[in-house]
């Protein structure tokens, strides 16, 4: 009797470890319009400077954000249709940080060869000024996202932002390509306090890293 | 239990596993030379993948008679010496030890150990490394110039710079056959390591390092780039292809990803062995 | 009445300090640094917090065991007591005890439960890996997973034989009633159990990327879970230190008369050797980590290039351990194979002066070797070739090692019982994990293999086709003595053969993905190599059942069907199986007065050992 018990316990203390191992950010899928070639999906981001007690018990982790239905989720994974356009659009809160390959400053990989920022086109912004990217390296993606004005006013504490708070929208569209399963990544240093700003939510996947799982 | 010493074999056992292992190399050993050798990898696609694959075979034809003789032995031991069903507590002879043969294993294994190390530091030195980081200052070197291609690691990816082209920094990796490459392989952040495996590369990027390896590609071909030493979150997802191609193909692309990445170019630093970019340390 | 029997210092009071002091430091931790350290607003975690919790959560556990009772009454004037425990029944083992048998058991109790975690977590790399993608755990957990397998298994095995058998059998091998140091010897394992529990904290605290080998920068950059993987290895180096100080110190000190330094069972050599280098290396690990956690705690730089410090720095001290580590594992596995093939070819050890200097070479040499684990990374090029013969060298002591175990078996009379089979797979393993070896010491070949699946297959053969194959040779052949019950012969051979051909079926294949450019740690492969990892994985997963057969065998056998194995179940000639079974408290009745020779096989008289006055038979 209580070997069984025993053994019961060790089977039931295996199993809630391996359902912990697989806990992570809920994937969101954005509903595709349209057929074919033009099939196309509206993904919106916002990227804040820290999380907030709301969304996280690391609070003052920076972090992307996803709209769903309205509502920002602290989503990094999300199921993108095969061979169509992703149209993306970031609400940009958080100040500069800069890179720390400046190489990476121009965008790759997208629609057009350019992103807007706030409405105008460009296709590089000055490498000290980006706050973060949004990058797929295996599909050639990079877009940097240009940071806050540190003398801004209404700077955004922590999320949700609104709209009101200071931001930058940058717009740009690529496409998925073949089915998949691509890692995306921040490039910039953007974890405050960490060495070379590459800990914390930049090596932990629901703030500055994910996956686009193309179907 | 019995105590019962038993007599020494007569030397007919001996023979017969000295007869055991020479028929077992005779068989093997062809087989690792002219089956497996040529095959091992990382191919011949260079001139350090061609000294590796050499060196690979060495390595095994030295190893197979020594591994041919263990596992004779102990497959012929293992049949013939065997407890008695009547008394399986019978002792053996007492034999403990014997002066020759501790001393011929000994001189065998020794000749052995010196011939590897002898053998693998000439090959390490006429190989130019044998594709492997040597740090900044290499000792060994090819002769005459050698296009250098700087490896930039970064938490998580490689980008490639081309001082003799205008410092271009190129997200892809491309190098024009049957031309001396020196490669630069260096890190902005943690410890990554450049493995470039058909060609036989492989250098660990440090921080504030240059490490240097050399390589000749022989034939055009794709190649696979993977981080070998691991780097934090996406380790597994740094990779990247390569490729190698001919001159004309390389100085068109070359050209190419001058002309694209013209204005990033304009603001890179100018091209180091080593980098020391802003934000240092703990960023904020 | 019983709950009363709780009552006391015991492990249960010793959990509930350690739990108390645990929240205790933790409190205190976020006191000291709430204004002074800025930085860990932003990072939101408190490294300071989370050492100085574990610190007060390990003093807690070891006071509540008992530890602090000895100093506090010689403190207080009162007489010492000599032995705690050691009387009494089931009790005894779950507290602080001074008698070397009752650690003994311990260790193979606590260790066993940590090696079944280790390879849990080794299943579930192996699961992962089914498919050339992340597809199972959270990205991650995949890391933490390879470095919690790594670090546990690194950590728990290098006491993973000397923590059981050498406890429990080097005292009566070498004629002596105790250890040198018994408490020392209780401290040891109480405080690899407390590092073991920090390190699984690790989860909770968002795992650690690193590996067990922790490069700086990475550990640097690393969550709080990198802070349980620095507690747990300083933990263990402490630990070590003081089992392997124990050791010399006991067979310096307590042999009996008769027993020379050329007498010493080879056990003996192969813990003594063993010890040696944990004294000597393990404190480099304890004074390494110690930096490490200055770096992340007091913003310190010894290993941060961008504060003055050098990577390349870890990496020597590090390795300038880790090579030692690896020895570590593999000459108790030595030991033991030398100590049993005798018995089971029912001759002495041939060539045992050749077996010592081999030991000894290894322990000298695993200190001159170090470099070959950076042989690609930049550092020191020019004396590369003096690391390529160092580490050439070290297969000639090794290959004493085999040539005395292949003399032992030459007109031998050889049972293939359990524990035999394990030594002769520790042949075949081993000599396959040596000559994988050569390929990683030899530059050139090694620009391939290095970091890649090649070299995990490689000490893999070693450490698991060495040791772990040893230990469990060690349990077949010692655990009916210890506990004085048999363990089933005919599972115990299903388990072996299982266990040799599942382990060859994994790690074989494994040293040709490496070859053909698989990188570890990587959750990711090519395509390609796809079937070949399915293959492996289903290896695994059979030499994980092969591991629940031995489980259920030795619990039914220990706990249900117990057949009483008798004083002298192998008809071994050595002097623990002139005791009888289990072993009694003082172990023997008079010192006894060893003989010439301690494997006086074929020689036509008894044990080398007269006279042992303990009856044989079992007594209580």
């Amino acid at each position: 009797m209580i070997t069984l018990v025993a053994v019961a316990v060790v089977a039931v203390l295996i199993a809630a470890y391996v359902v912990f191992l697989t806990n992570g950010p809920t994937p969101y899928r954005p509903v595709a319009s349209g057929t074919g070639a033009s099939r196309s999906v509206d993904l919106t981001l916002q990227t804040v400077a820290a999380i907030g007690p709301k969304l996280s018990p690391n609070e003052s982790w920076v972090s992307y954000l996803v709209r769903e239905n309205g509502v920002w989720h602290r989503s990094t994974v999300w199921t993108l249709p095969a061979h169509s356009l992703v149209h993306v659009t970031v609400y940009q809160f958080d100040g500069d940080s800069g890179l720390r390959n400046p190489f990476l400053s121009k965008a790759r990989g997208i629609v057009g060869g350019t992103f807007t920022v706030n409405g105008k086109p460009m296709s590089m912004i000055n490498p000290d000024d980006a706050s973060h990217t949004f990058a797929i390296p295996e599909l050639g993606l990079i877009v940097p996202l240009l940071g806050v004005a540190d003398d801004a006013k209404n700077q955004c504490d922590y999320a949700p932002c609104s709209m009101s708070n200071a931001h930058n929208t940058i717009t740009f569209t690529f496409r998925t390509g073949a089915k998949g399963h691509y890692r995306w990544q921040c490039f910039v240093p953007c974890a405050a306090g960490f060495v070379y700003g590459f800990g914390g939510p930049m090596q932990t996947i629901g703030y500055m890293d994910g996956f686009v799982n193309v179907v | 239990m019995s105590s019962r010493p038993t007599s020494a074999p007569r030397g007919g056992h001996a023979l017969r596993i000295a007869l055991l292992t020479v028929v077992l190399t005779l068989i093997t050993l062809p087989l690792v030379i002219w089956v497996l050798g040529p095959n091992m990898p990382p191919g011949k696609g260079t001139d350090v993948a061609k000294a590796q694959v050499f060196d690979n075979t060495v390595l095994l034809v030295v190893m197979t008679p020594i591994t041919m003789f263990i596992l004779g032995y102990l497959v012929y031991t293992l049949i013939v010496f065997r407890a008695g069903k009547a008394d399986p507590t019978e002792d053996g002879a007492p034999i403990r030890g014997n002066m020759r043969l501790q001393v011929a294993w000994l001189v065998v294994t020794t000749v052995a150990v010196l011939f590897l190390a002898a053998f693998g530091t000439v090959e390490l030195l006429s190989n130019n490394g044998s594709g492997g980081g040597q740090g900044p200052s290499p000792i060994a070197k090819p002769d005459g110039g050698a296009l250098p291609v700087q490896v930039i690691a970064q938490q998580w990816q490689f980008t490639y710079r081309y001082p003799t082209y205008g410092g271009v920094e190129t997200a892809q990796l491309e190098l024009p056959v049957n031309r001396q490459i020196v490669f630069h392989v260096t890190s902005l952040d943690a410890i990554h390591s450049f493995w470039a495996y058909q060609l036989g590369v492989k250098a660990d990027a440090n921080p504030g390092v240059d490490n240097v390896a050399y390589v000749k590609p022989k034939t055009v071909r794709t190649f696979q780039i993977r981080c070998a030493e691991l780097c934090g979150l996406w380790h597994g997802y740094m990779f990247d292809t390569g490729r190698v191609v001919s001159g004309g193909d390389f100085a068109s692309w070359i050209r190419r990803q001058q002309t694209e990445f013209r204005d990033v170019t304009k603001v890179l630093p100018p091209y180091a062995t080593t980098y020391n970019p802003d934000p240092p340390g703990r960023a904020g | 009445m019983r709950l009363r029997r709780l009552i006391g210092f015991n492990l249960l009071t010793g959990v509930i300090l350690g739990i108390v002091g645990f929240y205790v430091g933790w409190w205190l931790g976020h006191q000291i640094n709430a204004k002074s350290i800025e930085y860990f607003g932003d990072t939101n975690q408190n490294d300071v917090g989370l050492f100085v919790a574990y610190f007060v959560g390990v003093i807690g556990f070891l006071v509540g065991l008992g530890f602090a009772n000895y100093p506090l009454q010689r403190l207080a004037g009162r007489p010492p007591s000599l032995r705690e425990k050691e009387a009494g029944g089931a009790g005894r083992y779950f507290g602080l005890c001074t008698d070397h048998k009752v650690v003994g058991m311990q260790y193979l109790i606590g260790i066993g439960a940590f090696i079944f975690i280790g390879g849990l977590n080794a299943m579930l790399i192996r699961f992962e890996l089914l498919t050339p993608d992340q597809h199972a755990w959270n990205a991650n957990n995949y890391l933490t997973l390879v470095g919690l397998h790594g670090t546990m298994m690194m950590g728990m095995m290098t006491s993973g034989i000397l923590g059981p058998f050498a406890n429990y059998l080097l005292p009566i091998m070498i004629g002596a009633r105790r250890m040198a140091f018994p408490r020392i010897e209780a401290l040891t394992f109480w405080l690899l159990m407390a590092a073991g529990v920090i390190l699984m904290t690790a989860i909770g605290f968002g795992g650690f990327p690193t590996g067990w080998t922790g490069y700086e920068p990475l550990s640097d950059q690393a969550n709080m879970g990198m802070d349980a993987y620095i507690a747990f290895f300083a933990l263990v180096g402490l630990s070590m230190t003081l089992l392997g100080l124990n050791m010399i110190a006991t067979v310096i000190t307590m042999r009996a008369p008769g027993m020379a330094w050329g007498r010493l069972p080879m056990f003996v050599w192969g813990t003594v050797s063993t010890s040696i280098l944990m004294v000597l290396a393990a404190p480099v690990l304890i004074s390494t980590l110690l930096m490490v956690m200055l770096d992340r705690t007091a913003q310190t730089g010894f290993f941060n290039p961008q504060t003055g410090g050098s990577p390349y720095l870890y990496e020597n001290l590090f390795w300038v351990f880790g090579h030692p580590e690896v020895y570590i594992l593999a000459l108790p596995g030595m030991g033991i194979l030398l100590e049993i093939i005798p018995v089971f070819a029912r001759k002495p050890v041939w060539g045992y002066r050749l077996a010592v200097a081999g030991m000894l070479g290894i322990t000298l040499l695993s200190f001159l070797v170090w470099q070959h684990h950076l042989f690609v990374s930049g550092i020191n090029a020019d004396v590369r070739p003096f690391y390529m013969l160092s580490t050439e060298l070290i297969s000639l002591p090794t290959g004493f090692i085999f040539v005395c175990a292949l003399g032992t078996l030459w007109a031998g009379r050889i049972r293939l019982s359990v524990p035999m089979l394990f030594c002769l797979a520790w042949l075949f393993n081993f000599l396959i994990g040596g000559l994988s070896g050569v390929f990683l010491s030899d530059v050139p070949s090694d620009v391939t293999t290095h970091g890649s699946f090649f070299s995990m297959a490689h000490f893999h053969y070693t450490i698991m086709g060495g040791l772990i194959f040893t230990f469990f040779a060690a349990i077949y052949y010692w655990v009916p003595k210890m506990t004085g019950y048999k363990i089933n012969e005919t599972w115990g051979k299903v388990h072996f053969w299982l266990m040799f051909v599942a382990f060859n079926a994994t790690f074989g294949p494994l040293l040709v993905i490496g070859f053909l450019g698989m990188p570890r740690r990587a959750v990711t492969y090519a395509g390609y190599l796809q079937g070949a990892n399915q293959w492996v994985s289903i290896s695994a997963f059979v030499l994980g059942f092969s591991m629940l057969i031995f489980l259920a065998n030795f619990v039914w056998s220990q706990v249900f069907a117990r057949v009483p194995a008798g004083a002298n179940p192998w008809a071994s000639k050595s002097i623990e199986f002139q005791l009888p079974s289990p072993v009694p408290v003082q172990n023997f009745d008079r010192i006894p007065t060893f003989g010439p020779d301690p494997y006086p096989y074929g020689d036509g008289v008894g044990a080398p050992v007269r006279p042992v006055a303990t009856p044989a038979g079992p007594t209580r």
